[in-house]
């Protein structure tokens, strides 16, 4: 499993544009460097990330090898409704992972 | 100690050296096209790529901020800021944000899909960089029309270089 930080206010207020920022530590190997033994290091990036918030996608971003390596994002979303914030990361090689974030509306 | 004199002329050095493989890669015409066909975006592969993505749209200039460094020493890890000027209502807001380069071995960087729920079209990553060039940012609005914006950037340390570290 990956090492995630997630950075989201506990609380807010309605109506409210709150920034999240995620940081997931992956080594995004571009595929196009050449190894010790002179072989091109095969790819594996995460090609895909996805926020969603009570199950509604509020943001995605499709990655490529030109994202360096632990990928940070952060984008802002309106603060509509307290609720579970899913972050998904997919990528080469079956990679998956999941985390969650709660936020409080008030 | 380096004197800056030196540096100077290792850097009019490189420039002549690359001027001259320029003039060499010219003269030796297409039969040595092989040569220089190595998988790498140039600015030609950059306005297909961004032909990819508006279509037959025609981008204007404006309303996108690129905020990436002037001069960066590693191109590993180059942090861009992308906000696009929009009120991000439900009749008017950002569709998508996709940034592109000329210069990396691909010109895709990250694309990215917001809505009126995203408040504000801004959007912060960490970007590698394998050579000095002109970065792209293109966003596509609610009503199909497309803005862009460039930034030129130098890196001195280019990212995709160096080897394996074990």
């Amino acid at each position: 499993m990956a090492r995630v930080l997630i950075n989201v206010p506990a609380k807010a207020r309605r109506g409210e544009i709150i920034e999240i920022k995620t940081l997931i530590s992956h080594p995004m190997e571009s595929g196009f460097r050449t190894g010790t033994n002179g072989t091109m290091i095969p790819r594996d990036i995460i090609t895909l990330f996805r926020c969603t918030h009570n199950g509604s996608e509020i943001f995605r971003a499709e990655l490529s090898p030109a994202i360096a390596a632990n990928p940070f994002i952060s984008f802002f979303t309106v603060a509509a409704e307290s609720g579970t914030l899913e972050f998904r990361w997919t990528g080469d090689n079956g990679f998956v992972q999941s985390e969650t974030a709660e936020l409080a509306v008030e | 100690m380096i004197r800056a004199a030196d540096v100077l002329a290792a850097m009019t050095d490189r420039r002549t050296f690359i001027v001259r493989t320029a003039a060499i890669a010219a003269g030796a015409g297409a039969g040595r096209a092989w040569l220089f066909s190595s998988a790498r975006a140039t600015p030609q592969v950059m306005q297909e790529a961004i032909r990819a993505i508006v279509g037959e749209a025609v981008p204007q200039r404006g309303r996108i901020t690129l905020d990436v460094p002037p001069l960066v020493e590693n191109g590993n890890v180059v942090p861009l800021t992308i906000t696009v000027d929009s009120p991000m209502t439900e009749a008017d807001h950002v569709v998508s944000i996709h940034v592109v380069n000329e210069k990396n071995p691909q010109p895709h960087v990250i694309s990215v899909t917001v809505g009126p729920r995203a408040g504000r079209a801004k959007l912060s990553t960490r970007i590698k960089l394998a050579d000095s060039q002109q970065i792209v940012g293109l966003a596509e609005m609610s009503d199909g029309s497309f803005w862009t914006a460039s930034a030129d950037v130098v890196v001195t340390l280019a990212a995709c270089v160096e080897p394996e570290v074990r």
